[in-house]
């Protein structure tokens, strides 16, 4: 297809050169005319002058028009003289408003940062974020304390509602998790077991680590992943539609108001759910045990009870309890530090889930060796 | 001798190490209608902020009645504040909205506080919308149950943000007549930050005007005394902008 625009380089002395414009220019037809405009230009050196002769242009649009202020620009920076000339008042109108008639400026060069500049501004990023962290905490230590003397200034009507949301709708997705749990590794224990005729142990394996470790470990992620981030979301969406702010002014501070209940309703629902996630591990392992090591139900119930104690038990209960404080604590400090809009809570709810993640490893770990350690 | 509400001595604000403003000082007068004016990105908003205690800012005082602008011993607020979106809580009803404070500040029984609140939503020109949620009110309506919110518990004096802001013409001069209302029938101080220049013409008695390059107050007064009679070119070059926006 013709294109609607004509463009020819006219040499009009010996350093003086024109690129005749004409027809109708638009962003329609902007691949083609950008090729032709840089094929005629590339000859242009510095000391020489290319205008632009826009009089036989009917018509130009505001995309063409930005192209051609473009191409000025650069080859004035290249040293090579251009302007626009002989438009028509129309023309000129659109020639004006896309500064085609201003001078130039010059082009600052950005320095890259150093790396020293990077490391400073990374320290100073992360230092930030330890005073926000001590700040949350020391409001949130004063606010337990205040709750303390007066536990009717909570904010307690929000208990019920956050532990139905955290709690019993995790229950379906906390118990298959955990019930496949027990049932993969009781699969990979098995052949083990059964080289040595120790079948029965499968039950002693599968209690122990569902309750001291898988239990509360799997069930926390999970938490993490449901109610943790969405107390981000949640608080981070407040703080972004200044709700937070109105709260505050209104004298209902957002440590008592929203954040408290939410970590006392993690703290009451976690522990209940690492004891159904116990539950649901130990049946995982029962039916490789029925199925694939010839156990009976009662004997594997049996082994069960005798092999695990009521400290393994307890001691998943008091990691679930400090899990639970990771999870609804980093989760709502990450939702108060959002700035910004939806990217900024997108940012902070990535940001909590990986911190909590990561705390919920580390405290998993301490625990286990200081509970090794003191004998338990 | 003065009636001074609001005083502010050279309060100098930012964020980061960005200065908005640097030594701002101005007085509000019990009873009336105050604009703290400006183009985009020049303290407007932060300022409020300082003023209401939600930022600290940088070096200054600001005294509301005689005192620092925090809440009272009790945590009981002083005053009441609107935001430019009315960020009322979006998980409850509009009746739990306006009821919020009153729950939290007074021992009043529940279905004494549902009239207070109807009282309040009458005020407001919003009667039977109680059980609504904030999503499903207009803009307009929206910033209409953020002030009954504000005035749940009976206070002397309203900031407001960009009130406004985002509202069609129709909402916007309604929402004027109600703040023309409420001063005067009730005798409430308004401070109101806005760019909104014909909405301040209508309602404010008072104004400053800030400005970014400077970062100072570049004019105080009648509103509409400075538009006709300030020679200075930031301030006539502020309202001809404006004025060429809102006249036809």
């Amino acid at each position: 297809m013709t294109p609607s625009f004509t463009i020819q380089r006219i040499e009009t002395g010996a350093d003086r050169g024109e690129l005749r414009l004409g027809g109708s220019l638009t962003l329609a037809e902007a691949g083609p005319l950008w090729e032709e405009l840089r094929r005629l230009e590339s000859s242009a050196a510095r000391g020489q002058s290319l205008d632009f002769e826009l009089s036989a242009v009917e018509r130009i649009d505001g995309g063409a028009m930005a192209l051609l202020a473009c191409l000025r620009a650069e080859l004035q920076r290249r040293g090579v003289r251009s302007e626009f000339v002989a438009a028509g008042e129309r023309v000129q109108r659109v020639v004006h408003l896309y500064g085609g008639d201003a001078r130039v400026a010059r082009l600052r060069s950005r320095r890259p940062l150093g790396t020293f500049d990077q490391l400073g501004r990374a320290t100073l990023a992360v230092l930030r974020e330890v005073q926000l962290a001590l700040a949350f905490l020391g409001q949130m230590t004063a606010s337990g304390v205040a709750l303390l003397r007066s536990p009717r200034s909570a904010n307690w009507r929000e208990l019920p509602a956050t532990m139905e949301r955290s709690g019993a709708d995790a229950v379906p997705i906390v118990v298959l998790i955990n019930f496949l749990v027990g049932l993969a590794m009781a699969f990979q224990a098995s052949a083990q077991f059964r080289r040595y005729g120790a079948n029965i142990y499968v039950a002693d394996l599968i209690g122990i680590s569902v309750s001291r470790e898988l239990g509360p470990l799997m069930t926390a992620i999970v938490l993490c992943g449901r109610s943790g981030a969405a107390f981000t979301a949640e608080l981070g969406f407040m703080r972004v539609n200044e709700e937070i702010d109105a709260l505050r002014t209104m004298g209902l501070g957002p440590m008592r108001y929203l954040v408290l209940p939410r970590t006392l309703a993690l703290v009451l629902v976690l522990p209940l759910l690492v004891l159904l996630a116990d539950v649901a591990g130990v049946l995982g392992g029962l039916v490789v045990g029925v199925w694939n090591l010839d156990l009976t139900p009662r004997g594997y119930l049996n082994e069960t009870i005798r092999a695990v104690s009521v400290w393994d038990v307890a001691s998943g209960l008091v990691k679930s309890v400090v899990f639970a404080l990771a999870i609804a604590l980093i989760g709502c400090q990450q939702g108060l530090a959002t700035t910004g809009g939806a990217e900024g809570v997108g940012r902070r709810t990535t940001a909590a889930v990986v911190t909590t993640l990561f705390t919920l490893i580390l405290a998993d770990a301490a625990l286990t060796a200081l509970f090794r350690l003191g004998g338990m | 001798m003065s009636t001074a509400l609001v005083r502010v001595a050279h309060l100098a604000i930012g964020f980061g190490e960005t200065v908005l403003q640097e030594d701002a000082t101005f007085e509000v007068e019990q009873g009336t209608i105050f604009a703290i004016l400006g183009p985009s990105g020049c303290g407007k908003s932060t300022l409020l902020r300082c003023l209401v205690g939600l930022d600290e800012p940088r070096s200054g005082t600001v005294a509301i009645g005689g005192v620092e602008p925090g809440p009272t011993r009790s945590g009981r607020p002083r005053f009441g504040v609107t935001f430019q979106s009315g960020a009322l809580l979006g998980s409850l009803t509009v009746e739990e909205n306006v009821a919020l404070p009153l729950q939290e500040w007074t021992d009043l029984p529940l279905d004494a506080i549902g009239g207070i609140v109807a009282a309040k939503l009458r005020l407001v020109g919003l009667q039977r919308t109680e059980e609504q949620m904030p999503a499903e009110l207009s803009g307009g309506m929206r910033k209409r149950v953020a002030i009954a919110r504000a005035m749940a518990l009976e206070p002397d004096l309203l900031f407001l943000d960009e009130p406004s802001a985002g509202l069609d013409p129709v909402s916007a001069a309604e929402l004027d007549e109600l703040i023309l209302e409420l001063n005067r029938e009730l005798g409430l101080t308004f401070v109101v930050v806005t760019h909104d220049l014909e909405s301040i013409f209508k309602i404010a008695g008072s104004c400053i005007m800030l400005d970014r390059a400077t970062r100072s107050i570049v004019a105080r007064g009648d509103p509409r005394l400075l538009r006709d009679t300030s020679q200075d070119p930031r301030v006539r070059a502020f309202f001809h902008r404006a004025r060429q926006e809102v006249t036809p």
